[in-house]
């Protein structure tokens, strides 16, 4: 994915992070002393049973994916999530005490996660997903806790986050989380783990999720399909047509797992989660999480979709047989596990086709796991079809074979093409 | 001055096939290994998206996936009273460059050799005496015998998830399948691809006629695939562009499609592209490689020390980088001693066209491998008594794809250029099949190579120097095979055939094949091989060198298979063998 890693969480209003305590004002951002004196982590790593829960539950909230960045040491932090309000930089969680979280104690860890306060009182922006980790148990933060200490410290200070006025004033999210978030939530413990993981560390709706105007999730609609950074992360739910509603408790394991099933292949954004987190899963964990996923309704209004242009759909798959059909297959059916079959699939299906247009603005990579290591790709047509050529044969792929969802107009296409493709991942000529 | 770098284990020159194999072997093994590779990173989504892969101009005709020759090439003439000229183009074989090698623009055609070619020598002693073998025909035995090899022939049609036909399974002759090969534990692992027309009219008419056609085993695959390693192939879409390109659909065995997504994850395996390496270091003594210089790609020179050193690259650079570097005896063509350079062999292809009235071929349907073949005249299949050559090749309709600024077949009487061609072209095109035969050629005295005198590369250093020329064998037995070939053009019912028969001295402008052997052959006697049959150099027992440079002469089948075969086979000796004594020589002389 390259040096900027895309993360579901920029979602959050106001976006930052641990991390922010650090830049604008360092005066004011002393870290204050600790309230109990821990010692200095040079110490041999005694794998204690609380740290090795909490080893695992850092993969179940795939803390890595925000902290770790290319290059940089494992939870140094330093990672830009793009918001739409301003860059955020990810916060150095190692036990470094000048530069991480060193001189925290479990109390003020448990405060972070549990209240989105940081150490020295500060409000923590939202890009922290605080609202989720709510969930988390006082045994779990206290796990966590204990993992981080065993971690190597590094000195590193992320850079300053980019947030306009009034944003960059940490008290604002006090405002924010008036609206968005309720402190002292009790964690769930139950009903079932799957939920436990989902709507605590796992942080699903934080892409998965539509948002509010102030980017907090729409409570009673949630796991429905959220956009997020130009992409629209499918809805998690039991709707057989856009959610997971076709697949089995099996698929769902097997995708987190693997990365790829027969229904479809994990790539972009969630490449990363499934890389760091649910890849790394306990087989017990996914099965979980895929019942509570197929057990969620889908309260989204099923817009009626009128039925494409004839004559849209003839140039659609015209361009289809000629650019798509080498993989997908005359048919759409592809090679289930190798390309991922089009018919009946969520992601080409969605009410909202930035994700389908985005696929072939840029192409895409499915994620290589220990399990499937090919990371089989689609390549760019940037350079090769126009937005009315885009269009067309995404409204094909999305109206053929059963598919049925809203036609895909040249301007979608050509507004995303503006934000996307200008880094396309693919070289279009000749070197010579 | 050169930085000296922290040793590995194992250093690679060269990462195509053979080095992406052994890269994979070694780490397995437990080993911390470094591959070196003098051209660019490549890979499937990023330099051959089937979004622009099938582009004739730039691939084919501009070369882009082959060596560049400003920066390095070599010298060739026909004998050693020429004088060899440096070449600015290549066209009977095209070299490859970069991650991959010429691995990543070849056909997927995978062969076994018989049993009988990996001891050339003495086979033919022994079955037509010693007027079969003059004494300028210097072949050899390869040392290693075909039952030695057959696992590791199945290993390397397993990764890349073959497609074919057992002919001889555990002894048993399959129908269907090809009679002569030598006999197979297993069935390949993929069933043959779908066949098109021509080669489906050539084998009625072959089988007519009393020949045992088959289907060419493919690593282009008839379905999708995982391989043992749990790397997915797709499955091949017939685009008819596979030689001379690279497949954007992961259709087509490749080390990218196969290794490289396993192998690059592993952290005990390191890549460095746009690297080239100079020489190979040695000890005071000469008996131990120390490691390797090389340049990186801002013009740093580097020192690398390794345990053990692999020359991986292609079969020229290969014996280049020996002569470079001092190891082993430049081979003498006067005198007939030494060793490197020795018996350097290479392909001889001819062909038939067959053309039709009435039967529309749609000769763009193809993929690298797809035809249908017969062995009948391959190898010693048939009685060479009273024919004046030994050897034999293959032949077959392979249906690799009409690409069209390079396909124009015309028959006999046709102008090469004008409104007749044309018209001939536009008539001709879609109901053309083309019958190629496959003949292999025997090591010979004066076909070797050497260093340049006069001509340099970009960096100062001598380019080889290729001394070749067909033979009376190669043209006695090429001529053979062309006039078998068109009596079953003949009989497939066209029109009017044309043949094209290989004539006078090997010419580098026409393409041919990308099968050049030998170099620095393996064997079991020091004094007329580089290597023992583990590809370990007899001098400096922790150098080995893959590749065909291997082989003694080559026989009448694409190489790659054998090359494969070789390098699993070797590097089971050194996981088992070598490594618990290392820098010991694994046969004892």
């Amino acid at each position: 994915m390259g040096g900027l890693r895309i993360h579901p969480l920029f979602a959050a209003v106001i976006g930052a992070s641990l991390a922010a305590t650090m830049p604008a004002r360092p005066d004011a951002q002393q870290l204050p002393a600790p309230a109990v004196a821990l010692p200095a982590l040079t110490l041999p790593v005694v794998e204690t049973a609380q740290v090795a829960q909490g080893r695992y539950l850092a993969v179940l909230g795939d803390c890595s994916g925000c902290h770790d960045r290319p290059g940089g040491q494992p939870y140094a932090g330093g990672v830009p999530l793009p918001t739409p309000f301003g860059t955020i930089y990810s916060a150095n969680i190692t036990p470094d005490r000048e530069t991480g979280i060193g001189a925290w104690t479990a109390e003020d860890f448990w405060n972070a996660m549990h209240r989105g306060v940081r150490a020295n009182g500060a409000k923590l922006y939202p890009a922290f997903p605080y609202p989720y980790f709510t969930h988390v148990t006082r045994p779990e933060s206290d796990a966590l806790y204990a993992y981080f200490r065993t971690v190597a410290p590094a000195s590193y200070r992320p850079p300053a986050n980019k947030l306009p006025f009034p944003l960059n004033i940490r008290f604002m999210v006090t405002f924010w989380n008036a609206l968005n978030f309720k402190e002292d939530r009790a964690p769930t413990t139950g009903p079932s783990p799957g939920e436990h993981i989902v709507r605590g560390l796992g942080h699903c709706g934080a892409c998965h999720t539509p948002k509010t105007l102030l980017g907090g999730d729409k409570a009673d609609h949630a796991l429905e399909g959220g956009k997020l950074d130009n992409w629209f992360a499918p809805a998690l739910n039991s709707d057989a047509r856009t959610g997971l509603g076709a697949w089995s408790e099996a698929d769902v394991a097997e995708y987190l797992k693997t990365g790829r099933n027969a229904r479809a292949n994990g790539s972009a954004s969630m490449a990363d989660v499934i890389t760091h987190s649910t890849s790394k899963m306990a087989d017990t964990d996914l099965t979980g999480i895929a019942a509570y996923l197929k057990a969620q309704p889908n309260h989204a209004a099923a817009a009626a979709t009128p039925a494409p242009d004839p004559k849209v759909m003839a140039i659609g798959e015209a361009i289809y047989v000629d650019e798509c059909s080498a993989c997908h297959a005359a048919d759409g059916k592809a090679a289930p596990t190798y390309f991922p079959p089009l018919p009946g699939a969520a992601v080409t299906q969605s009410r909202d086709p930035t994700t389908v247009i985005r696929f072939i603005l840029s192409g895409t990579q499915t994620v290589a796991t220990d399990a499937r290591p090919t990371p089989l790709s689609m390549p760019s047509y940037a350079w090769k079809l126009n937005d009315a050529q885009v269009a067309a044969v995404a409204t094909y792929v999305r109206n053929s074979w059963g598919n049925a969802a809203p036609a895909v107009t040249a301007s979608q296409v050509a507004g995303l093409r503006r934000k996307v493709a200008a880094k396309p991942v693919q070289k279009p000529s000749a070197s010579i | 001055m050169a930085t000296k770098l922290p040793s590995v284990d194992a250093v690679l020159i060269g990462f195509g096939w053979t080095g992406a194999i052994m890269a994979q072997e070694l780490t397995e093994a437990g080993l911390n290994v470094l591959a070196i590779e003098r051209g660019d990173w490549r890979d499937t989504p990023t330099d051959f998206s089937p979004a622009f892969a099938q582009d004739e101009l730039r691939y084919y005709w501009r070369h882009e996936l082959f060596q560049r020759l400003n920066h390095d090439t070599l010298t060739i003439r026909n004998k050693t009273s020429e004088t060899a000229l440096p070449m600015r183009q290549l066209g009977s074989f095209l070299l490859g460059s970069g991650v991959g090698g010429a691995g990543v623009h070849w056909n997927g055609q995978v062969w076994r050799f018989l049993p009988s070619d990996l001891k050339a020598r003495s086979h033919n002693l022994e079955r037509y005496g010693k007027k079969a073998v003059p004494d300028e025909m210097t072949i050899q035995d390869y040392g290693v015998s075909y039952e030695e090899l057959e696992p590791h022939y199945d290993k390397f049609e397993y990764l890349c998830g073959v497609s074919g036909k057992a002919g001889n399974l555990k002894g048993v002759i399959q129908p269907g399948g090809d009679p002569f090969e030598g006999p197979r534990e297993r069935e390949y692992p993929n069933p043959p691809l779908d066949m098109p027309y021509a080669p489906s009219l050539f084998g009625k008419a072959a089988g007519e006629l009393g020949r045992h056609p088959f289907p060419h085993p493919a690593a282009n695959m008839s379905r999708a695939y995982t391989n043992p390693l749990g790397v997915q192939l797709g499955p091949c879409t017939y685009c008819g562009f596979c030689e001379k390109y690279a497949c954007g659909n992961y259709a087509k065995a490749s080390a990218q499609t196969t290794i490289l997504p396993v192998l690059m994850r592993k952290k005990s395996f390191t890549l460095k592209t746009n690297s080239e390496v100079l020489k190979i270091n040695l000890s005071a003594d000469g008996k131990t490689a120390t490691g390797v210089t090389y340049l990186d790609e801002k013009g740093q020179e580097f020192e690398q020390p390794a345990e053990m050193v692999v020359l991986s690259a292609y079969i020229l650079h290969n014996v280049r980088l020996l002569l470079l570097s001092g190891i082993g005896k430049p081979y003498d063509p006067q005198t007939g001693e030494g060793v490197v350079g020795r018996n350097y062999a290479y392909q001889i292809t001819s062909s038939v066209n067959v053309f039709f009235n009435d039967k529309i071929l749609n000769p763009f349907v193809g993929a690298g491998a797809l035809g249908t073949i017969v062995n009948d005249f391959n190898g010693d299949n048939f009685d060479h008594s009273g024919l004046g050559f030994i050897g034999g090749g293959y032949v077959g309709v392979l249906q690799t794809g009409a690409r069209p600024i390079e396909t124009h077949n015309t028959p006999d009487g046709v102008p090469k250029w004008g409104q007749a061609w044309k018209t001939a072209i536009a008539r001709d095109y879609l109901k053309t099949a083309t019958i190629s035969t496959h003949g292999a050629v025997m090591a010979h005295r004066g076909n070797y190579l050497d260093l340049d005198p006069t001509y340099k590369d970009a960096l100062g250093r001598p380019l080889l120097r290729m001394t070749f020329d067909y033979t009376d064998n190669e043209h006695r037995m090429s001529d053979y095979l062309t006039d078998r070939a068109a009596e079953i053009g003949k009989a497939m019912g066209g029109r009017e055939i044309k043949t094209n028969y290989r004539k006078g001295s090997w010419d580098v402008v026409p393409y041919q094949t990308t099968h050049n052997t030998g170099g620095a052959i393996m064997g079991d006697d020091p004094k007329t091989s580089f290597t023992n049959k583990y590809l370990q150099s007899w001098d400096v027992p922790n150098l080995f060198v893959l590749g065909a440079t291997a082989f003694p002469q080559n026989a009448g089948y694409n190489p790659t298979g054998t090359v494969a075969a070789l390098v699993y086979y070797a590097a089971d000796a050194i996981k088992a063998r070598y490594l618990k004594a290392p820098h010991q020589p694994l046969v004892q002389v």
